[in-house]
């Protein structure tokens, strides 16, 4: 089996999958304007939209690039993309003391 | 076409634009935190809760979340060899694409119209550098998809191409994924 034959036997999601997933993201989304506009969850509103929006980033990563499926090197790539890039974002607002800004009086 | 797979059994193709978005989270996160080492530093206004219109901003997020759900139905129907189908979703992509294109080019034009221009403060600078770099991006990914909706119209983008629409595919969900971070650390946590 060449190649792209190979490639393209490889488990994949179905339709039906990739329209739940779309769903979903829709929802989370929706939620996560809801969550800005809730007067109450300001005090929370940093962590709760971060991991809003970390489920969504997982989703599109795992169900639309098939990352779920395929082989783990591809996720260890993009791991590491991602690790040093909040690396520097935290070294940035460290150096830049962001964080001390953002931190509750 | 080359059919050769590197060492892990990934096409290089594949391998290779992979590679290309381990480096894109570390210049997006770069944007990103040059951004928020700036936030609410600006001595002057407009501020971004002055001038940020979430309802809008919050449609766009939409709109490119339903291309990616577009693109992945364009790879699926290419790989089944369903020619019609693929048409119709590259065609949808582009549309959704160029939909969130004409979005960020009005609100780009309504901040400048309100006073927010690239040298009017930080918020201004950081803010149009990242978001700017992100529409180029999206911009490249309506210009790649129109390629494959050109193949598909001329008969050639059928299952041996899948490996071609797939890379593409890859770009564009970054695209997206990158989006999403941005919509929260921009838009919504202000």
């Amino acid at each position: 089996m060449n190649e792209i034959a190979e490639h393209q036997s490889g488990a994949h999601a179905s339709r039906s999958t990739y329209w739940l997933v779309a769903l979903i993201l829709a929802i989370i989304t929706m939620l996560e304007v809801a969550v800005f506009y809730i007067p109450f969850l300001r005090t929370a509103i940093a962590p709760i939209l971060l991991v809003l929006s970390a489920t969504k980033f997982a989703l599109v990563a795992m169900f639309f690039m098939h990352l779920r499926y395929d082989r783990p090197i591809l996720t260890a790539i993009l791991s590491t993309g991602l690790v040093v890039a909040a690396a520097i974002i935290l070294a940035l607002m460290l150096l830049f003391g962001a964080l001390r800004l953002m931190a509750p009086a | 076409m080359s059919t050769h797979a590197t060492t892990f059994g990934v096409p290089h193709r594949k391998m290779a634009m992979w590679v290309f978005i381990g480096s894109e989270c570390m210049f997006f996160g770069s944007l990103i935190a040059t951004y928020l080492s700036y936030k609410g530093k600006s001595v002057t206004g407009p501020t971004p809760a002055e001038i940020l219109n979430i309802p809008l901003t919050s449609v766009s997020t939409f709109v490119l979340l339903m291309s990616s759900l577009a693109m992945v139905l364009a790879l699926d129907a290419v790989q089944r060899d369903q020619k019609g189908q693929a048409k119709l979703w590259i065609g949808g992509v582009i549309a959704l694409g160029g939909l969130f294109l004409a979005g960020q080019v009005y609100e780009f034009s309504h901040f400048y119209h309100e006073g927010l221009t690239l040298q009017e403060n930080l918020f201004g600078s950081t803010f149009f550098v990242l978001t700017g770099f992100h529409g180029a991006h999206v911009t490249v990914g309506v210009i790649w998809m129109a390629t494959l909706l050109v193949m598909a119209f001329r008969g050639r983008l059928g299952p041996e191409r899948g490996l071609d629409v797939e890379v593409a595919g890859l770009y564009w969900h970054f695209v997206d994924v990158v989006w999403i971070v941005i919509f929260t650390v921009v838009y919504l946590i202000q």
